[in-house]
């Protein structure tokens, strides 16, 4: 008995694991900003080494990095990747001299014949015992042009400077500037004007009691003041939380961004542990969102029962059959106000299923009713893999195998029966405005499909149109019933 | 004078950068309800659709009785039932009406609406038992002088029809070239069902307002030469109206067609 519930309690687990973490096998710690390269995704850790994904779900050791050391990072610069890391371990057996290095590669694919890293460069440093240790750099390349990074832990300073873009080294004459305290893994981003910091407070590095999580300041300066969002300087420890520990992973550090495409950002970085991992350091990546200029993590949708709501009208989508009347009528306009109220059940599948067609049903988008019709499932198919920071998803009538499939022509309906055939899975991922998108894995006859998603023609017509941030018809609210 | 001038300039440029002013005339209420407000009878060959796409000259014929006391009844299956009827020859084909011409039509006659009675009420009342009636209805070829083509008041002014009807429309859609991977875009109230050249292209079912782009029909092509619409619009205690236009696949209006009605 006890053996079973232990296996039951694992499978629960797994299929948890399905839609809220990377799956495969995402060991890291301190996961440098995800490069994408030839089609695959990369990931640099501490001590060397990192990651690789083929699609940006199913993560595998086997990614290169020579010189060990402490919380590297990466950015492309023209057709380059520029790799930087710190060569020391961040202070913990009582020293704080730190160096970070630079190098540059051509491809981060190690089975390349075109791989090579140059040899690492200095571009900061920290004595024994100042109020710095030079560790866990992150790079900015900003709007103009101009390439920074940030550096630092939780002895003293974070301290930023900027670097030569060319040669990935210090740029002549620059200087270290404070910009925070008391941070480690700091990282900055910019947007609408705004230049980010981004540190981790709290423990790192003690598993599921780790208390790291990410928090973020901003400036119209890249040189800061960096404040929060009641104004504090993060020179005096401020900032605004951005992700911190969920019910079963915690301690969430080493921010780093990666923008899809205009309206679609994702965030990356680990928890330190993972209950459902044996407590280990894994790779997370989640959404961006932003709110009032402000950086938030999203969620990655979990197994559940949901409405879909269009952004263009509020219309819930659901199937084409015919409306059928629910207990609760019109009982006439102030009459049987003395009669004792009565609870009215809503009406369920078993009423309606029977009048529907065996066959493809359509689509459409209408009022919504809590109507079984209205109702769907939609869950992870973890043996379809998935995409970055996401898995394929299904989308079904709720007590059904009915499923959501793009057909020929760019249009939609439902099969009877999901099969996990590429046309019925969805890659369904939350925007940076908190709307979500849904993208057909296949669509028949069609040669790039992930440029199509479930689009509002009209209010109530459903079809696959092209992805566009700035048009509500290619967006929809996905809320859990 | 001059500063004047100025002085209005300024105030119009203002205007135009407040959020929510689209540079439409202002519409003031009006409680007039003649046809000529809302559309007037056809006088050239071809007219164009408006600057929205909108299609504005279509053949109606004055509406059908069909008592309906709420329009929840509208569901896909009954209108395509209430439709499928053969109310005149002719009814989708490729042959249109000529404008005046009249059909015999068998209904469930309504006496004319008390319109001293009260507004329309149908919850939880039993449909009465209507005396069959072969009636004469005549084909009208109308320009429309709005977005829409109001129908109710098509029909309250030609007829003593108002309430529980049924509203058939049909227009030519001329085309220079095919026009490939458009939409027929349609808003209506109440429910509706339309088709393009002899195909059920998009249906309206359930009560429906009158809401510009509300359904859309698969992509399709608008082909070289005549291209026929026809609709049928339903509808119990509403005020009927439609309005109809193309789309193309990024949304604009398809506005390089001109509409006929014979």
């Amino acid at each position: 008995m006890k053996t079973r519930n232990i296996l039951l309690a694992g499978a629960i687990a797994l299929f948890s694991l399905s839609a809220a973490a990377q799956v495969g096998a995402p060991y890291i710690h301190d996961p440098s900003t995800i490069m994408e390269c030839d089609g695959k995704y990369y990931t640099f850790g501490t001590g060397g080494g990192g990651l690789i994904s083929a699609d940006g779900w199913v993560w595998e050791s086997g990614a290169v990095r020579p010189g060990g050391g402490a919380a590297p990072d990466a950015i492309k610069i023209g057709d380059r990747y520029l790799v930087g890391y710190s060569s020391t371990g961040g202070g913990l057996g009582g020293g704080h001299a730190g160096r970070i290095l630079t190098m540059w590669n051509k491809t981060l694919d190690p089975n390349s014949p075109d791989f090579a890293y140059t040899d690492p460069i200095e571009v900061a440093h920290s004595e024994m015992d100042e109020d710095c240790d030079a560790i866990d750099i992150g790079f900015l390349m900003d709007p103009n042009g101009r390439l920074f990074c940030t550096f630092g832990t939780y002895f003293g300073n974070i301290r930023m400077v900027e670097l030569d873009p060319a040669t990935g080294a210090r740029k002549e004459g620059a200087k270290d500037m404070d910009v925070a305290i008391d941070c480690e893994a700091s990282s900055m981003m910019y947007q609408d004007g705004w230049y980010y910091l981004l540190g981790t407070h709290g423990t790192c590095c003690d598993g599921a009691n780790s208390t790291y999580n990410i928090i973020v300041g901003r400036s119209r300066s890249p040189f800061g003041p960096f404040l929060d969002n009641v104004g504090r300087d993060m020179l005096q420890g401020g900032g605004k939380m951005v992700v911190a520990a969920t019910e079963r992973q915690f301690g969430a550090g080493h921010f780093g961004r990666f923008i899809v495409e205009p309206g679609v950002e994702k965030m990356s970085f680990h928890w330190e542990g993972d209950l459902d991992r044996s407590g280990r350091s894994v790779l997370a990546i989640r959404p961006i969102i932003w709110k009032n200029g402000w950086p938030e993590a999203g969620e990655i949708l979990t197994d559940g029962n949901y409405k879909i709501l269009s952004r263009r009208r509020g219309y819930a989508l659901e199937l084409t059959v015919d409306f059928v009347r629910a207990q609760g009528g019109m009982r006439g306009f102030g009459r049987g106000q003395d009669q004792p109220n009565v609870v009215v059940e809503n009406q369920k599948l078993e009423d309606v299923i029977g009048g529907w067609p065996a066959g493809n049903i359509p689509v459409r988008a209408n009022d919504y009713m809590a109507r079984p019709h209205q109702q769907w499932t939609i869950e992870a198919v973890p043996e379809a893999g998935g995409y970055l920071g996401g898995p394929w998803y299904k989308i079904v009538i709720q007590g059904t195998n009915r499923a959501l499939a793009a057909v020929e022509g760019h249009e939609l309906t439902t099969v009877p029966e999901f099969t996990g055939a590429d046309e019925q899975l969805w890659r369904i991922e939350q925007l940076t405005d908190g709307t979500w998108r849904i993208v057909p894995k296949s669509v028949p006859g069609c040669h790039h499909p992930e440029k199509w998603c479930l689009y509002s023609v009209a209010d109530s017509t459903p079809t696959l149109g092209k992805f566009d941030f700035n048009n509500d018809n290619a967006k929809w609210d996905i809320v859990k019933r | 004078m001059k500063t004047a001038l100025k002085t209005f300039s300024v105030v119009i440029g203002l205007m135009l950068l407040m959020p929510g002013f689209s540079g439409r005339a202002q519409v003031y209420a009006d409680s007039s309800t003649q046809l000529d407000k809302y559309m007037v009878p056809v006088t050239t060959p071809t007219a164009a659709p408006d600057a929205q796409g909108f299609l504005g000259r279509w053949l109606l014929l004055e509406p059908i009785s069909k008592p309906n006391r709420s329009n929840t009844v509208f569901t896909d299956s009954y209108i395509r039932e209430a439709f499928a009827v053969q109310y005149f020859p002719g009814q989708l084909s490729n042959t249109l009406p000529k404008d005046g011409s009249k059909v015999k039509v068998t209904v469930e006659y309504q006496p004319p609406v008390n319109l001293q009675g009260g507004r329309p009420m149908g919850f939880g009342m039993a449909e009465p038992t209507y005396e069959k009636k072969t009636v004469s209805l005549q084909w009208h070829a109308m320009d429309s002088k709005m977005p829409n083509v109001k129908l109710f008041r098509f029909a309250t002014n030609l007829t003593e029809d108002r309430y529980g009807i049924i509203c058939w429309a049909v227009t030519v859609v001329n085309c220079e070239e095919d026009i490939p991977n458009v939409r027929l875009a349609v808003g209506s109230n109440s429910a509706s069902m339309w088709w393009v050249n002899g195909e059920e292209a998009v249906i309206l079912s359930g009560d429906r307002r009158r809401v510009m782009d509300d359904c859309a029909s698969q992509r399709l092509t608008l082909k070289k030469g005549r291209n026929i619409i026809w609709g049928a619009v339903i509808n119990g205690p509403g005020m009927s109206d439609f309005c109809c236009r193309f789309i193309d696949e990024a949304g604009k209006p398809v506005t390089n067609i001109t509409l006929s009605t014979k």
